[in-house]
């Protein structure tokens, strides 16, 4: 098997991801430039975290454009296993490959904390490895995930059990409290139609270690890894 | 444009000179300078980059030991963590900018930071911050807390480094003069450190990062002068603008450039930009160096040699390349999309030479620039020692519970979740112990380490006694890095005082060195960097003393790393260390009864040292669950950040016979609470008795409650509302 995590200018949790996937198939991922035009053949895709392009302009919005952005497209629609994390969920969302786009966090400010997520879909390779309902803590690190679409969208999404993950408290219930950036029915990430690309804002690659303070992402790599393994 | 400018006594005073230092620019180039030389003379011999005032104290603190690489000097300490790694780590101030500007004077503080660590070959790993505002009454704060936290956020948070610690402190002496201290450290290969010294005649000098533009000229001038009243406004377009963007590409450019082999010395422009970089890079190496103005790559037309030679544009770096690798090295920073021009040579005649548009505009000796600098010994008036609480005159509460539930409610002991949840802490996957707690750790990948990281200081102490406040807030670093396990390092200290014209506050400055560099020899914690910010004062009212200190430890073994959370239900609860009887200026006194009086608690360094190394060696063997330091609010504080950070209750069950106010709120230093098994206590009070070191069992962890026999009994969720809820409803309270 063999997984890329694609480098942008200001991705600052590549290092974070290529370390939790190397931890959890013995494999180190390649890193791929992001002005590369084509893609090695890839078993796994992954846009990590950080503040590609300073975030100057709109979230994720130039690194969408970038050369290698086509060749990511050009793999999801082969059904190539695309993950996007955080900036890289804003990234896909730019890209045109989810639906919807990220705003800044309902009260306004950078929200680093745990946060609980409820599995609302086993039903992918990415959260295969959960139960449907199963609640996890991960952390979540960002100013703008508050998540939006129009009704016909969300519609749309929970007909087609795209919604991949939400926002719930310590007892598996969506509430305000618990929905700490704002995003709209709770959502934290959503799967595509193909549902071989997964976006989350949460970081389940800084909850892959018991010394992290919890192994709740852990999972998610276990389900995506081992289903590119067999 | 360039008609040569005259050099009248009144420029020589706006550039921050004294006439008597202007006559000793005029002994040593035997001419009257040009404009462009008055203003390199007026960036160098500023106090923020000559530390005139400062000098002759600093060099009393112990800056050597067996694991110290670099001492001060360099553009960061570096201490020696085994395995052929080494630490890399500073603190410095950014105040005036901040209260000017406080996003950006604080986002800029941060990025300065970070370049000074990476400039010698280091990764940021960690970065913690000190802020230090008025009151929460005074109609700036908010907006201050609000800007500052937001810049420290945007910067670290986009750049990409851990804040993992830090503190907040809300004092009236800070109304007109806020503070803000940052720190950051690195992790590098130990032979790969990377200095400014230059060396080799005829090589490339070239400039690296961002262009040149008119921000920030002067800025370092400005740290160097006091506030007035009007001031501030005026001085916005001094405050340089952060792109923590840039910054980013350009860590991982110079990184990249460093493993190629290519860089033989490099200097980051921070204060005084291009001059005190490109000065500090042929002294050091016993260089001249020529650079050729035209050749900077500039924001604006038009720029001036002087506007070029002062400006403070951030997130720029000077590099001396091998001239064999000067191609590869310019695809390495294409790559990145950053500016790369050779802008000069060093040379061998010991000068430093400017030329624009095909003139020689600045000609001056080189190592002089910095080595004459002047030097002060500022008279001082010694500090006057504070009369002794008279305990008499503080009353017992009549409700106790409610004083406590007052207490962890105030303003400064307040649980800071609201600041630090805004900083990513988590970045880079390997903080192992968040903010929250009495030091920070970062565990190093590939190894079983780990490093702490600590911020100390209580200024309402080095108030009041500027010598044992100095002593103290070493020692609270020292304790709070043994807290969680690990060996304290070394420290950087970060020293901002008032103005040292004035001969009380070059008193407090002295004592405040004095008792620092008492503790620091008999804790062997040697200080390895730092920075001095002086004439932090508005309308003539200094700020306290405030010598902020960042601690580094060691934990050769991350697994046994503590915590102060509460374990589980039924342990014993020990204190290592005496009863608590000093109260004088104590968290008590000062939040709860409004009263500033007092002397506040001596250290003895020996049992410091005694207590703290048998606390840690309980930690290394396992021996106890949770471990937390005694500071403000004395040990009712710790037992319930204890209880609430486990979520475990705590039963006091100790007859409270003598003074038990002092007992419960008294700060007496060299103190820790720890928990351990009931099985393991007669092993562990045995142990300290053959030791030499006071311990007592005082209760048992349990329930939902703080309780203390016939004393006070409070539920946790009240002192948890109270405790984090101070903060955000502050912030969110109407204007």
């Amino acid at each position: 098997m063999k997984s890329a995590v694609v480098v942008f200018p200001g991705s600052n949790r590549d290092g974070d991801m290529i370390a939790a996937l190397e931890l959890i198939s013995g494999q180190r991922p390649i890193s791929i430039w992001h002005a590369e035009t084509s893609l090695p053949k890839l078993d796994l895709i992954v846009l990590p975290g950080g503040f590609s392009y300073g975030d100057y302009l709109r979230t994720g919005a130039i690194a969408a454009r970038s050369p290698v952005m086509r060749a990511v497209a050009d793999a999801a629609a082969a059904g190539v296993p695309v993950l996007g994390v955080c900036n890289g969920f804003q990234i896909l969302c730019e890209a045109g490959l989810l639906p919807g786009i990220l705003m800044r966090n309902a009260r306004l400010s950078f929200i680093c904390r745990d946060v609980n997520l409820r599995v609302e879909t086993a039903d992918s390779a990415f959260t295969r490895a959960y139960r449907k309902g199963e609640v996890f803590a991960t952390p979540m690190a960002h100013g703008e995930g508050n998540y939006r679409v129009d009704d016909e969208t969300l519609k749309r999404l929970k007909g087609e059990d795209r919604v991949a993950f939400r926002y719930v408290d310590e007892q598996g219930r969506t509430t305000d409290a618990a929905n700490a950036n704002g995003s709209i029915d709770s959502i934290a990430g959503v799967l595509s139609k193909k549902r071989n690309v997964l976006g989350l804002m949460p970081h389940p690659e800084n909850a892959v270690e018991p010394a992290q303070g919890g192994i709740g992402g852990r999972k998610l790599f276990e389900g995506i890894l081992g289903k590119v393994l067999a | 444009m360039n008609a040569p400018v005259a050099i009248t006594p009144a420029l020589v005073a706006e550039h921050g000179l004294k006439p008597d230092e202007y006559e000793r620019i005029l002994k040593l180039i035997g001419r009257e300078p040009t404009i462009t030389e008055l203003g390199i003379f007026s960036a160098m011999w500023n106090e923020h980059c000559s530390y005139k005032s400062s000098k002759r104290w600093l060099r009393t603190l112990p800056t050597k030991g067996a694991r110290v690489i670099y001492g001060p000097g360099e553009n960061a300490g570096a201490v020696d963590i085994g395995d052929g790694q080494a630490v890399i780590f500073k603190m410095e101030s950014h105040n005036h900018p901040s209260y000017i500007e406080p996003y950006q004077g604080a986002a800029t503080g941060v990025g300065g930071i970070l370049r000074d660590v990476f400039t010698m070959g280091a990764r940021p790993i960690a970065a913690m911050n000190a802020l230090f505002f008025g009151t929460p009454e005074h109609p700036k704060t908010r907006h201050l807390v609000s800007g500052v936290v937001g810049g420290v956020g945007g910067y670290g948070n986009s750049f990409g480094v851990p804040t993992v610690a830090g503190s907040v402190l809300f004092d009236k002496r800070y109304n007109g003069n806020i503070l803000v201290n940052a720190f950051a450290a690195g992790i590098a290969d130990k032979n790969a450190i990377f200095t400014s010294q230059a060396e080799g005649v005829g090589r490339p000098v070239v400039y690296l990062g961002s262009k040149t533009g008119r921000d920030g000229i002067h800025g370092a001038t400005m740290a160097s002068a006091a506030f007035g009243g009007a001031d501030a406004e005026e001085k916005r377009p001094t405050v340089q603008v952060g792109d923590p963007f840039s910054e980013k590409l350009l860590l991982e450019a110079c990184l990249e450039l460093m493993a190629s082999g290519a860089v033989i010395a490099i200097q980051d422009m921070g204060a005084a930009g291009l001059t005190s970089s490109a000065v500090e890079m042929g002294a050091k190496g016993d260089l001249g160096i020529l650079l050729e103005l035209d050749k900077v790559p500039t924001r604006e037309t038009g720029m001036t040699a002087y506007e070029m030679m002062l400006s403070e544009s951030q997130e720029r770096m000077l590099m001396v390349l091998d001239p064999a690798r000067e191609k590869d090295a310019e695809a390495i920073f294409r790559k990145w999309g950053l500016d790369f021009s050779v802008i000069g040579r060093t040379t061998d005649d010991l000068r430093f030479r400017l030329v624009h548009n095909g003139v020689e505009v600045a000609n001056l000796p080189i190592k002089e620039l910095g080595d004459q600098a002047p030097e002060y010994d500022r008279p001082r008036t010694e500090p006057v020692a504070p009369a002794p609480l008279d305990r008499t005159s503080v009353p017992e509460p009549a409700d106790y519970g409610a004083a406590l539930v007052s207490l962890i409610g105030s303003p400064n002991m307040s649980s800071r979740r609201y600041v630090w949840e805004q900083y990513d802490h988590l970045v880079q996957g390997n903080t192992i112990q968040r903010p929250g707690g009495d030091a920070a750790v970062v565990r190093l990948p590939g190894t079983s380490k780990a490093l702490a990281f600590t911020t100390d200081v209580t200024p309402r102490y080095c108030a009041a006694d500027p010598f044992e406040g100095g002593k103290q807030a070493i020692a609270e670093a020292w304790r709070n890095l043994t807290a969680v396990g690990a060996l304290p390092l070394a420290v950087t200290d970060n020293l901002n005082f008032g103005n040292p014209e004035r001969p009380e506050v070059m008193g407090q400055f002295a004592a405040a060195i004095q008792g620092i560099g008492e503790a620091c020899r008999v804790l062997d914690f040697p200080v390895v960097s730092g920075n001095v910010s002086l004439y932090n004062e508005t309308d003539g009212a200094s700020i306290p003393p405030t010598p902020t200190i960042g601690g580094v430890g060691l934990l050769q073994d991350a697994s046994a790393m503590a915590t102060i959370a509460f374990k589980a239900e039924g342990e014993a609860i020990l204190v290592i260390g005496k009863a608590g009887v000093h109260l004088g200026r104590s968290a008590y006194l000062a939040e709860l009864l409004g009263r500033d009086e007092g002397a506040p608690p001596p250290v003895d360094l020996r049992a410091e040292k005694a207590n703290g190394d048998f606390v840690r060696s309980l930690i290394a063997a396992k021996r106890i669950t949770a471990c937390h330091d005694v500071s403000d609010g004395g040990i009712a504080i710790a037992l319930a950040e204890m209880a609430l950070s486990g979520n475990i209750g705590v039963a006091i069950n100790l007859a409270l016979s003598a003074d038990r106010l002092a007992w419960l709120f008294g700060e007496d230093q060299a103190r820790y609470v720890v928990t351990a098994p009931q099985e393991s206590v007669a092993a562990i009070t045995g142990d300290a008795a053959a030791s030499g070191i006071p311990v007592s069992v005082i209760g048992r962890t349990g329930g939902a409650e703080l309780t203390c026999t016939g004393t006070f009994a409070v539920p946790l969720a009240k002192l948890r509302s109270a405790h984090e809820n101070w903060f955000p409803d502050y912030m969110a309270r109407p204007a």
